[in-house]
């Protein structure tokens, strides 16, 4: 998976290079991210520099840069509540297709600053451009960014951290040398994330690159979940027969005749 | 101490759920009940899916439940007879239960009938137990002996069994489906159902006090064992280092309740019990009604790989 996504991101690099004038080099701090029983969240690092060549405009001195993290996709269903009988009951719902389970936008400034709607929206820049293909009826299709499925989706996957937005989080160190911090919060989810660089000049799209990164649960825990999900019936005959265990070595224990 | 939970896929502090358990424990064991209608709504307080809670605290109910029943076991204070015939109705009950939760939880309203179980069953029995436990409280102060019971119009059922140990002579038809009904709560709330199945032993079916208990605790433990199994195979629910962890801290705290327990009346002990489960009833009421802070919930339906 990781070789491929780099082979990838090389190819993309090598196209790149021999079209544009400037080039993006990139790395993160960790290309394999292992989430253990104690993990309470971590921050990778993104590492960057624009190379110039000889065909670069000598008047382009300032850059802008929008670094787009994503995690591995998953269908997810919103349900909305309402007041039915004097209660609230889940009344309405809409399926998310495919969408990507962490997304993280960065950028080092806000993203109307660096380019025009049109472009953000075709580059889908900052959450409100970021397609979201829900199902709608027979029809699959993202809707207008204040929709309120979308919203609130966007709202509760912010809330858990998983999907977050800041347009101060790239920070150039020099004109061409940039770094972002990637936070992962405890409940990543496990898989494969892609993350795409872009780089804007002058409100223009000038060249892009990916790299991607690995997040995997290791131990313990991730054997609980595999069994559990794998091995239904040998994980409940092993949790009942721990329910017995604990309850006999507990009337040892605690034997009072 | 952080540990990141499996299945509930959330890291809780571990010091937290094992205080949790042994203060459910604690209440456990001073009232003889498994305390499942505690803990789970205590789960889903600190952020567990319902769905989880009610899967993981079935394997907690078992352990406690069976530490309890080798001790009334060695104390011949179980009915073996009247068990096994509960036990039919239990399984089937469990069965039901666990596939009604599965049906529940694809439509998206499981959560919902979980409260609403609870509020109905909780403020149902919470009452009847309050008043129940003044009237006794009011009789003990005044002096008045209680009118002795005579049988009621379940002694008038067919099928009738003799349970030897219980010395009572029984039709089975009120047995199975008291076994049923808490099996099929006891998969859908995840509690053990003693402090059901208890009151209505000894006022409906006149079953003794010597052999009530330890009887119930039989019941309660295959039907969670049975819907642990059931809820691990079907929804991929169960915590188990969730529950290791509310087994625990819960065979520990009923330890010193079940001392705690002895040095308290009856009566007041039952108004005690009552208070508590209405109000963990009122609890739920009070969330149904009230405006939930966000109407938004995302479930994932896909798997992430």
């Amino acid at each position: 998976m990781i070789a491929r996504a780099l082979a990838a991101a090389l190819l993309i690099l090598l196209a790149v290079t021999s079209a544009q004038a400037e080039r993006l080099i990139v790395s993160v701090s960790n290309h394999r991210v292992t989430v253990t029983p104690n993990y309470s969240g971590e921050e990778l690092v993104l590492f960057g520099s624009v190379e110039k060549d000889a065909s670069t405009p000598a008047d382009r001195t300032a850059y802008d840069l929008v670094v787009t993290v994503k995690g591995p996709a998953a269908d997810m269903v919103t349900r909305r509540k309402e007041r039915t009988f004097g209660i609230w009951i889940n009344t309405d719902y809409r399926q998310f297709l495919q969408v990507p389970s962490y997304l993280a936008l960065f950028a080092n400034r806000p993203f109307d600053k660096i380019t025009s709607g049109e472009i953000a929206r075709r580059q889908q820049l900052g959450l409100n451009n970021v397609l979201l293909t829900q199902r709608v009826g027979t029809d699959y299709a993202d809707v207008v960014p204040n929709d309120v499925f979308r919203s609130a989706f966007i709202r509760l996957r912010t809330q858990r951290g998983l999907y977050r937005e800041d347009a101060s989080a790239v920070t150039f160190l020099t004109p061409t040398l940039f770094r972002t911090g990637i936070p992962l919060p405890a409940e990543v989810p496990i898989g494969t994330y892609r993350v795409e660089i872009k780089l804007f000049a002058g409100g223009a799209f000038v060249t892009k690159t990916e790299t991607a990164f690995e997040i995997v649960k290791v131990g313990f825990e991730q054997f609980i979940a595999t069994a559990a999900h794998q091995h239904g019936l040998a994980y409940g005959l092993a949790t009942a027969l721990m329910a017995l265990m604990t309850g006999w070595v507990a009337s040892i224990v605690f034997r009072r005749d | 101490m952080q540990l990141y939970l499996p299945i509930a896929d959330l890291p809780i502090n571990v010091f937290l759920v094992l205080a949790m358990g042994a203060a459910v424990g604690f209440v456990s064991g001073m009232f003889g009940i498994g305390g499942g209608f505690l803990m789970t709504p205590l789960l889903i307080f600190i952020g567990i899916t319902p769905a989880v809670a009610v899967a993981s605290v079935a394997s907690h109910i078992a352990a406690s439940s069976f530490s309890g029943a080798i001790s009334y076991w060695r104390r011949r204070a179980i009915d073996p007879a009247l068990a096994a015939v509960l036990l039919c109705g239990g399984t089937t009950g469990t069965a039901l239960g666990v596939w009604t939760f599965t049906q529940l939880r694809a439509l998206g309203q499981l959560d919902l009938m979980i409260a609403l179980s609870y509020v109905a069953l909780l403020t149902t029995v919470g009452g009847l137990m309050f008043s129940e436990g003044l009237r006794a409280l009011m009789r003990t102060r005044s002096g008045v002996v209680p009118p002795r019971r005579t049988h009621n119009w379940v002694h008038g059922l067919p099928l009738k069994m003799r349970f030897k140990r219980s010395k009572i002579y029984l039709s089975v038809i009120p047995v199975v489906v008291i076994g049923i009904l808490i099996g099929f709560i006891g998969a859908i709330m995840g509690i053990g159902g003693g402090f059901i199945l208890v009151p209505i032993m000894i006022y409906l079916l006149r079953v003794p006090t010597s052999t009530v208990i330890g009887t119930s605790m039989i019941l309660t433990l295959v039907t969670m064992l049975f819907a642990t199994m059931l809820h691990a195979m079907t929804n991929h629910l169960v915590d188990a280092v969730l529950a290791l962890i509310l087994m625990v801290g819960g065979v520990t705290g009923a330890q010193f309740g079940a001392r705690a327990g002895q040095r308290i009346r009856g009566e007041q002990l039952r108004l005690l019990l009552g208070v508590l489960i209405l109000a963990v009833g009122i609890r739920f009421a009070v969330e149904l009604v009230i405006r939930p802070e966000d109407l938004f919930t995302i479930r994932e339906i896909g798997s992430t790989g």
